[in-house]
């Protein structure tokens, strides 16, 4: 970003004293370090989406088709029409307030229309305006607004200022999901061809490669045996990590920065040795080779199209189930869409673990169990030989990443994990965390470079916690389970609470476990020096 | 998409500067870029760094996960910022002409 960011004391200093103009014709006003980049016209040709141009959210003309407001208009009708949830949320919401200081963006930034419920109603006004017969007839006053050119703006900016992370939805005395909300908004700006590249960019490499970050096969591959090599080095155990492996017992899918970026590659390192510690049967694929599913923060379309290939490549490799890696919005997908969306997975069995004999119950119609949930068990059964001393260099605290804990409620398996292997753990302040958690400020598409200030204003919340233990117990290694967290939380953090690292779940399991034939550990998976060993312990 | 001119080179770049298309670079494209990265000469360090970076990009498609840029090019990851001193991803791999990466990273 070229612009100098404001220092922390002074983005801290947020006016929430009400504003003096009339929200309904107020104009958005696209400044540098709020918003994200347009979609590049490649991108939308490769996934045959409308409207691939030039064009700046800072542009006047923003280039629209002639007609694009019937687009909008029977796209929203359409959607009325597809999902019910839709309509009760654009009927039932009585402007109670009680979202309104209860999301990240509006406490970093104190502009209205951050409020949860007066983003919705920038889509709720329309609705109002063009499908109920109150806003037909008295427009204004019952609260309905024409849409026009500047609303549609006003879309853009505050639709892409959502994380889709759903903490206002926790105290919605209704239960409408905002997040929704902000899903059908983007996806009927992606009718008319107004998207951000950090979305786009990400689904069309995912259609063409499987993954987001446009790695092809060959590259995978020696993304995967790179980290071998490097975890043979610190531990001295010669893994021979499956790909594309026809027959295996389980798929494996995971994030695809897990397989390049730090510091997520070194929870690929902990899953690699906690699979050859117990003598999984499973592969990677090459081809299902990212759990994220960037689909979701455009349309249910994409979301839909991206989601089929893990499926696809369980079917071709003709594995019994899918085991899915610290992913965030991957569990979204899997919990809430799924089973309706390219399931339910008839082709594939219940989930078993071969170690435990446990049956996944609740994964029975999806097919697929998350790691926290797999090694917890594997935990609770003693199946791990664990040496949590060998963590003693960390004092670490739990990032509750948004969609595990709100859409899916893995809320005890990471505690319990982190629990069996590190001495010192310490919980952030109970408003910040489960349920109530704080966004990272970059989900849903917006962890950006560009986007950064914004990102850095809803991160304070979630900066300002981890800052609190950091000076109460000496927290120095902030724990999450989402690619996305390990991507955004160390610009966040070293901004709000510096000399706090970011860290996966399964990075610490793989510092804890002791192997078979392994040398004399000195450093954790990162080449750190590691606190000596004081004995073992089986969990 | 705008265009940046240095001497008598344009070329087709991103928000960020970064090449919109990556087949086009050569060395005089790499000079000007780092022209933009605030660094105006390229040593024999630059070069391997960017050498490295572009015999990667060719073979794989993508940029190098940045721990393997470290070990297999010997410098470490102060070196690398103290060549450009935006980063691997945002100062070499620009130089470089890679895209820009995406994603959850």
């Amino acid at each position: 970003m070229s612009e100098k960011l404001p220092k922390p004391e002074e983005l801290s200093t947020v006016d929430f004293r009400p504003v003096d103009y009339d929200w309904m014709t107020a104009k958005a006003t696209f400044r540098k370090g709020t918003y994200s980049y347009q979609a590049a016209p490649k991108n939308l040709k490769y996934l045959g989406l409308a409207n691939p141009r030039e064009w700046s959210p800072i542009d006047d003309d923003w280039k629209l088709p002639d007609n694009w407001k019937t687009i909008i208009l029977e796209g929203l009708r359409e959607r009325l029409d597809k999902f019910r949830s839709l309509g009760l949320f654009m009927d039932i919401c009585v402007r109670c307030g009680a979202c309104a200081d209860k999301c990240h963006f509006y406490i970093g930034s104190g502009d209205p229309k951050n409020m949860p419920v007066l983003r919705a109603e920038l889509l709720r006004s329309v609705y109002r305006r063009y499908f109920t017969t109150t806003g037909k007839m008295f427009g204004a006053l019952a609260g309905a607004r024409e849409l026009d050119v500047s609303l549609l703006k006003e879309w853009f900016y505050y639709f892409y200022q959502c994380t889709e992370c759903r903490r206002c939805s926790v105290y919605c005395p209704y239960g409408i999901d905002t997040a929704e909300i902000t899903m059908l908004g983007r996806e009927l700006l992606t009718l008319v061809g107004c998207n951000i590249n950090w979305v786009m960019e990400p689904v069309a490499n995912c259609f063409r490669t499987g993954n987001h970050l446009g790695i092809q096969p060959h590259a995978f591959k020696d993304n995967i045996e790179f980290v071998r090599d490097e975890l043979e080095e610190v531990t001295g155990i010669h893994i021979d990590p499956p790909i594309n492996k026809k027959g295996a017992e389980v798929l494996f899918v995971t994030p695809s920065a897990d397989v390049f970026a730090s510091p997520a590659i070194y929870t690929l390192m902990g899953y690699m040795l906690l699979f050859h510690h117990i003598g999984l049967d499973y592969t990677f694929s090459a081809y299902a080779s990212d759990g994220g599913n960037f689909g979701l923060f455009a349309s249910h379309e994409l979301m839909k199209r991206l989601n089929a290939k893990n499926y696809a490549e369980a079917k071709r490799l003709g594995v019994k189930w899918i085991l899915g890696g610290e992913c965030g919005h991957m569990w979204r997908v899997m919990h809430q869409y799924m089973a309706t969306m390219n399931g339910p997975a008839d082709f594939l069995e219940v989930p078993v673990s071969p170690v435990t004999g446990t049956r996944f119950e609740h994964a029975r119609s999806t097919k697929m169990v998350h790691i926290c949930e797999f090694t917890s068990d594997l935990i609770r059964h003693g199946k791990l030989k664990l040496d949590k001393s060998r963590n003693d260099h960390r004092v670490v605290t739990f990032h509750d990443s948004c969609n595990p804990a709100r859409s899916v409620g893995i809320l005890e398996e990471p505690r319990y994990v982190l629990r069996n292997v590190v001495n010192q753990f310490h919980e952030m302040p109970e408003n910040t965390i489960r349920e109530h958690t704080f966004c990272c400020g970059g989900g849903a598409g917006l962890g950006n470079d560009e986007n950064m200030e914004m990102r850095l204003r809803g991160g304070m919340p979630r900066g300002h916690a981890v800052r609190h233990v950091r000076d109460a117990h000496g927290v120095n290694l902030l724990a999450c389970i989402c690619a996305i967290d390990k991507a955004t939380l160390p610009a966040l953090v070293d901004y709000w609470s510096p000399g706090v690292d970011v860290g996966g779940v399964h990075e610490l399991v793989g510092n804890a476990l002791v192997m078979e034939g392994e040398n004399e550990r000195t450093t954790d998976l990162r080449g750190d020096p590691m606190a000596t060993s004081k004995g073992e312990s089986d969990a | 998409m705008a265009s940046f001119t240095h001497g008598n080179i344009t070329i087709e770049v991103d928000e960020d500067g970064f090449m919109a298309q990556p087949e086009k670079w050569n060395n005089e494209v790499a000079l000007a870029l780092a022209s933009t990265e605030g660094v105006t000469a390229l040593s024999e360090d630059h070069w391997k760094l960017v050498n490295y970076l572009r015999d990667y990009y060719t073979k794989f498609g993508v940029a190098p996960m940045i721990r393997k840029l470290c070990k297999e090019t010997g410098f470490p990851l102060k070196t690398v910022y103290d060549l450009f001193p935006s980063g691997p991803a945002k100062g070499a791999c620009k130089v470089a002409g890679l895209p820009k990466p995406t994603g959850c990273v």
